[in-house]
């Protein structure tokens, strides 16, 4: 099986202009009516729902921020009533709250579809065994890869993220075809394997789809020789979907956007302004087929750029090239997406201001750790080491529950942490993607 | 009766100790008594000093981080049992021990002790009814 959906990964630049400006114009109706942020905000930049009748009206519309969602939490921008969500999921927020997205029936069943095309183009078909080791639960990774694989027929192992030597040993004896994971788990998992004796021609794999982190090139070649399988690189995040926003297909060279549910724009960060396919700037989403929580010119924040090339594989949906950084402070650590801001939500809980901190990530054995360096100050500081023990727990505890990570925390001492022009540096990542 | 001790956070690493007894002779600053508690990441030095406001206060404008908190200090007869009589009546009260070392000072015959307890008011009452010698802070300091 080549294509999922032939219909729509094949179409006509022009037939899928035609299908996203109906949709387009649909779903900017429906965010006008049902939710009132919306509402205000094109109020605000004098439009209605009239105004926007072509693709190139998309420009006229106003962005959608992490931010504004953070502001109306939990549901402030579900345009459904919730007795017709079915589903709910959270990602990170940049403080303490989390990022909330709603699934009615017709979403799981866009979110379905999505992701069995990412799928067919890793390969899969019904014969296949796919072992999902992404996390379920809040997190959209487990769950939406879950719902493509059932959509294409394949069979489910739903193993989740962990436990590695079980995931290894199932892998073998259940004879998995293809892995979903974060990149660096699988190459956690070659290296595991390697110290089991397990070795590549005992398994059944062909291929894997690793995304919900940044990686490089020499990450795939390493994954790809290590396992001997094809590793496909895939998209998305819980505001627009989830994992199906694109894909790679077997050509790996861009990532395959449905665009006939998820529109993209190249933008400039600083000015705003619309870029020209091939440009380097901020991929920015408009969702035009959800009904939960649709999202209108979502900043991603990720840097990518488009191309609108027919593909060798026979796709004609556009390509993001693999996402090449961001244009904030977000770090991805084991797949869950940290902003620093949110350990100063943590620490002030500890006292009146927060202290200065620094996170520094590391990838040790292919695996992401944490360390967080915690300047000691008058509130924390005791002449009892217990004193100070049982605040370096509680620190940790409170990060863990807000990152969703685990964290090692240093007490430093006042003026560690190196200061710029008076500000302080907050992140030294030493990982190299 | 009270002594007033001076901590300071310290990273574990190398000239950390030098550099605040440097700040403390340059403020010519007396120690009667110090003690280090020690973890994998971090040590809590604790002073007695002769002049503790002026000794926190040259610490702190180093950008140390200094806490301020009273103690006691004991001389028992040196001699075996002369601490256990001590701690004994401390036991009896069920006053808690937080930490405590011993220093050294001029006095013969006799060994310093300073203790951190969870009640010292009520400490310093018992032991001097039980007639343990508890020193004063001028005393400390000139011994």
């Amino acid at each position: 099986m080549q294509y999922w959906n032939p219909s729509c990964e094949c179409m006509s630049r022009e037939e899928m202009m035609k299908l996203q400006t109906e949709r387009l114009i649909d779903t900017v109706k429906r965010i006008y009516h049902n939710v009132p942020v919306y509402r205000e905000k094109m109020q605000e930049k004098g439009i209605e729902p009239g105004d926007i009748k072509t693709l190139d009206d998309l420009k006229k519309l106003p962005f959608t921020y992490k931010n504004d969602l953070r502001d109306t939490y939990p549901y402030g921008f579900f345009a459904s009533p919730l007795s017709e969500i079915v589903r709910i999921h959270a990602s990170s927020g940049t403080t303490g709250k989390q990022t909330v997205v709603g699934y009615t029936r017709k979403d799981i069943d866009t979110w379905a579809e999505v992701t069995a095309r990412t799928l067919v183009s890793a390969g899969a078909d019904k014969n296949s065994l796919i072992q999902v080791a992404y996390g379920y639960g809040l997190f959209t990774g487990g769950l939406g890869i879950h719902y493509g694989a059932e959509r294409v027929g394949a069979s489910v192992i739903p193993i989740s993220g962990g436990n590695t030597k079980r995931q290894i040993q199932i892998m073998k004896d259940f004879g998995t075809t293809i892995l979903a994971c974060t990149p660096s788990y699988a190459l956690y998992m070659a290296e595991e394997m390697e110290e089991l004796g397990v070795k590549k021609e005992d398994l059944k794999l062909k291929a894997g789809v690793f995304g919900a982190e940044q990686w490089s090139e020499n990450m795939r070649k390493e994954i790809e020789e290590r396992l001997g399988i094809i590793a496909i690189d895939i998209y998305g995040l819980s505001e627009i979907i989830g994992p199906g926003v694109s894909t790679e297909c077997h050509c790996r060279c861009g990532l395959h956007i449905q665009e006939d549910h998820f529109i993209p724009e190249i933008i400039d960060p600083v000015t705003e302004e619309v870029l020209p396919p091939g440009s380097k700037g901020e991929l920015v989403f408009s969702t035009v087929t959800k009904e939960g929580i649709p999202l209108i010119r979502y900043r991603t924040r990720d840097i990518s750029t488009l191309n609108y090339e027919k593909c060798e594989c026979g796709r004609t949906t556009v390509r993001m090239s693999k996402v090449s950084g961001r244009t904030d402070d977000m770090l991805t650590i084991r797949g869950v997406n940290v902003f620093p801001s949110q350990i100063e939500t943590v620490l002030l809980e500890f006292g009146d201001t927060a202290p200065h901190y620094l996170l520094i990530v590391d990838r040790i054995d292919n695996l992401d750790v944490l360390e967080i360096w915690v300047e000691m100050n008058q509130q924390l500081f005791s002449d009892q080491v217990k004193r100070i023990e049982d605040i370096e727990r509680k620190i940790r505890k409170a990060i863990e529950e807000i990152l969703g990570v685990s964290a090692t925390v240093k007490l430093v001492e006042p003026k560690t942490i190196e200061r710029s022009e008076g500000k302080a540096k907050r992140v030294i990542d030493k990982r190299k993607f | 009766m009270l002594v007033k001790q001076i901590s300071v956070f310290l990273e574990n690493k190398s000239g950390r100790l030098a550099e605040v007894t440097k700040i403390l002779a340059d403020s010519n600053i007396d120690i009667s008594a110090l003690s280090i508690a020690d973890t994998t990441d971090f040590g809590i030095l604790r002073l007695i000093v002769n002049d503790p406001e002026t000794a926190e206060k040259a610490l702190k404008d180093n950008g140390f981080t200094v806490s301020c908190c009273s103690v006691i200090a004991i001389s028992v007869p040196d001699k075996p049992g002369g601490l256990a009589k001590a701690l004994s009546v401390l036991e009896s009260e069920a006053i808690g021990i937080e930490y405590m070392y011993a220093f050294v000072g001029k006095a013969e015959n006799e060994a310093l002790v300073i203790l951190r307890l969870d009640n010292p008011e009520k400490a310093v009452d018992m032991l001097e009814g039980a007639g343990v010698k508890v020193l004063t802070s001028d005393t400390v300091c000139k011994l």
